[in-house]
């Protein structure tokens, strides 16, 4: 069956709200406006307004509230605009969601999803672009997931619910129009483990998100000159699927971080710490990395796509990495 | 210029009348060109225009002095324009421009500048409120007598920081004139399905802060009721609430297909066109006719093909200026 990514996270939505009553989503313009991103569009006539609930610009408010319904025995799907106003949340996410199981004693779980955009490259300006799902990932109890590809936007999210934990889905803009072949029978997927989407020998392109797509091209075009990429697919930024990583700097004895979060204090940071932590003596170059520039994105499209991982730089850190003698 | 508190035969002197109508027009025309523009590609991103709201913007920055703030929305290239920044530099802010008010790094939903005091351009709802209490907090402690003009949509009377703002505002009794542009809808949410009390004066009341509803497509109303706010805040009356009630007959952007509300409403409010108004008070008094009515197009015409023109010569910004504006700049010792 032929899916846009957007419509297999609807179609992820549809199955969890008809398998349990608990299951409802709720967050800024889910109903009456069609999503914003469109993701839920046709959801309200299907099962009405109590279920998928239009919320008023509050997002400290009605995260909280998905919190609270959670701890109340509900399933909430709550939808967050885009990352930038998940700040407005930051204190119910971090200082309610992530810590109540343990401040409890154990006693008290946050069977919480909640789905946000992430990410750049539509010329929306910095309040609307960045990417801080790496920043979300340095916080112990949340689970942080990454779908890039149909397969998972379509299934991480019932596994989500049944997760008895916070758990944090971030859909990269430019992903939702990215369409393909989606089985007809796809349903959940595993949300822990890394996955290899392109076998190679020469060097480990990992990375995850929306900038998939880039790798898997910058990987396509290095085969070209002779260089064999393997492009690990992280799916969950925490917890990181550690030893996939280590297993896969193993086999090819160099890596290259792509991310499209900021290099200073980020993901790509601590996944290159693991590396030298537990692989130093596979590797044979030290690790690359490729992030966005330490800027606030840019509206000017020239500037923002200068900021931004490309796929000429990917290739340019894979030849970087690959020329070192091991 | 006359006074317009005293109007002679018709409700508005005539000189001030027609330039009323004229900054409306200048509106009107830079967002009908905004949405050409962007139909062309030519701009990019989000683009929020403010077609049906002119006499919002029009009538209440008529009451503020150069050295007042204004702290706006996504929805500001109006503000921006009525506040005295050219045209073309706003434009050119929106093609991506070094020639941009913000050199191209703003874009249609952060327009600043600092000439004339405009402080954004904020495109995350409710996050100006804050600084235009900080901005009047500065000038109360400098003992400057400058007000701040807060602009802010009906949707941001949810957040916390509205509430947070409105109560900090009251308690230090800042120079604040909050101006909630009320055209009923949060993007895709009507009012009354996001307030339990969708009567913003009560909650301004809340507060102690007074408070008035405006007819927000009638400009000479706004500018009224702007003027004794403002002249109260500036006397020391600390902040002064105005919700104008207004609507936007556009899509709340052009990434919305409307489907959550019904074509003959829009036609409805259509009806009380802000600008439409305005010109039929002044025919009626006698105070435009035929003749003026199409200079004054004329007039604001030319000044957005101009200023397309401008913003076309316009550069982009060497690559290797990426980074700047992340700390400030110091000059070598
Ligand atoms: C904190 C935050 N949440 C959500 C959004 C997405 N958003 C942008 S505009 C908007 C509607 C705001 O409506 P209102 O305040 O009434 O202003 P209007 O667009 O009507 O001028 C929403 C939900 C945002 N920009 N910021
Ligand atoms: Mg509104």
């Amino acid at each position: 069956m032929k899916s846009s990514y957007r419509e297999a996270l609807r179609a992820g939505i549809r199955e969890a709200m008809q398998r349990d009553p608990r299951v409802f989503l709720m967050g800024e313009d889910v109903g009456a406006y069609g999503g914003s991103f469109a993701v839920s569009l046709g959801l309200l006539e299907e099962f009405g307004p109590e279920r998928i609930r239009d919320t008023p610009l509050s997002e400290s408010g009605f995260v909280g509230a998905g919190i609270g319904a959670a701890l109340g025995g509900m399933r909430p799907i709550v939808e967050i605009m885009t990352v930038n106003f998940s700040l407005l949340a930051l204190d119910q996410i971090v200082n309610n969601a992530a810590s109540l199981l343990h401040m409890s004693g154990g006693q008290f779980h946050v069977p919480l999803v909640i789905r946000m955009t992430t990410g750049a490259g539509r010329q929306l300006g910095a309040q609307h672009s960045h990417s801080l799902e790496g920043w979300f990932a340095h916080i112990p109890g949340l689970r942080i997931l990454v779908p890039a590809t149909l397969e998972d936007a379509r299934g991480m999210l019932w596994t989500a619910l049944e997760d008895p934990d916070p758990v944090l889905i971030f859909e990269h803009g430019s992903l939702y129009n990215v369409t393909g072949e989606l089985d007809d029978d796809a349903g959940p997927v595993d949300i822990e483990a890394a996955a290899v989407r392109r076998a190679g020998g020469d060097v480990s392109l990992i990375t995850y998100g929306g900038t998939l797509p880039a790798v898997l091209d910058a990987a396509g075009q290095l085969a070209a000159d002779g260089i064999e990429a393997e492009v690990l697919d992280l799916r969950t930024l925490r917890p990181l699927d550690e030893p996939a990583i280590l297993a896969s700097v193993a086999r090819t004895h160099r890596a290259v971080v792509v991310d499209e979060g900021w290099r200073s204090g980020s993901i790509s940071a601590e996944i290159s710490a693991r590396i030298t932590e537990h692989a130093f003596f596979d590797l044979d170059a030290p690790v690359g990395r490729v992030c966005s520039a330490e800027v606030p994105i840019p509206y000017s499209k020239h500037l923002e796509l200068a900021a931004l991982p490309s796929v000429e730089r990917i290739m340019a850190a894979a030849r970087e990495v690959t020329a070192v003698r091991g | 210029m006359s006074d317009p508190m005293s109007p002679g035969p018709g409700r508005v002197d005539q000189e001030h009348g027609r330039h009323l109508l004229l900054q409306m027009l200048r509106v009107r025309q830079l967002e009908e060109k905004c949405i050409e523009l962007y139909s062309a590609s030519k701009i990019r991103g989000f683009l929020h225009v403010y077609i049906g709201e002119e006499a919002v913007a029009a009538g209440i920055l008529e009451t503020l002095s150069p050295d007042d703030a204004v702290v706006a929305t996504y929805r500001e290239h109006g503000h921006a324009l009525l506040r005295g920044v050219p045209a073309a530099t706003i434009l050119a802010e929106m093609y991506g421009y070094l020639e941009g008010c913000c050199r191209g790094r703003g874009g249609s939903m952060h327009l600043f500048d600092a000439a004339t005091r405009l402080y954004g351009g904020n495109a995350i709802v409710a996050g100006g409120l804050p600084l235009a209490v900080g901005l009047a907090l500065a000038d109360k402690m400098s003992g400057r007598s400058n007000i701040t003009a807060c602009f802010f949509g009906d949707g941001a009377v949810a957040e916390g920081e509205f509430h947070e703002s409105l109560n900090l505002a009251a308690l230090w009794q800042l120079p604040v004139l909050f101006c909630c542009e009320n055209n009923l809808y949060a993007m895709g949410t009507a009012l009354g399905r996001s307030e339990s009390q969708t009567d913003m004066a009560l909650k301004a009341a809340g507060y102690e802060i007074p408070a008035w509803g405006v007819d927000g497509m009638d400009v000479l109303a706004v500018e009224e009721a702007a003027r004794r706010a403002a002249d109260s805040v500036r006397a020391g009356g600390g902040p002064h609430f105005l919700e104008l009630r207004t609507y936007r007959f556009r899509a709340h952007s052009m990434f919305d297909p409307e489907r959550y509300r019904d074509k003959a409403e829009v036609l409805k409010w259509q009806e009380r066109d802000p600008i439409g108004l305005l010109r039929s008070t002044l025919e009626a008094a006698g105070q435009l006719g035929p003749g003026e009515w199409a200079q004054l197009q004329t007039e604001a015409e030319s000044e957005i093909a101009r200023a397309v023109e401008i913003a076309e010569t316009g550069t982009l910004e060497p690559l290797e200026d990426l980074t700047r504006f992340v700390y400030s700049e110091r000059s070598a010792p």
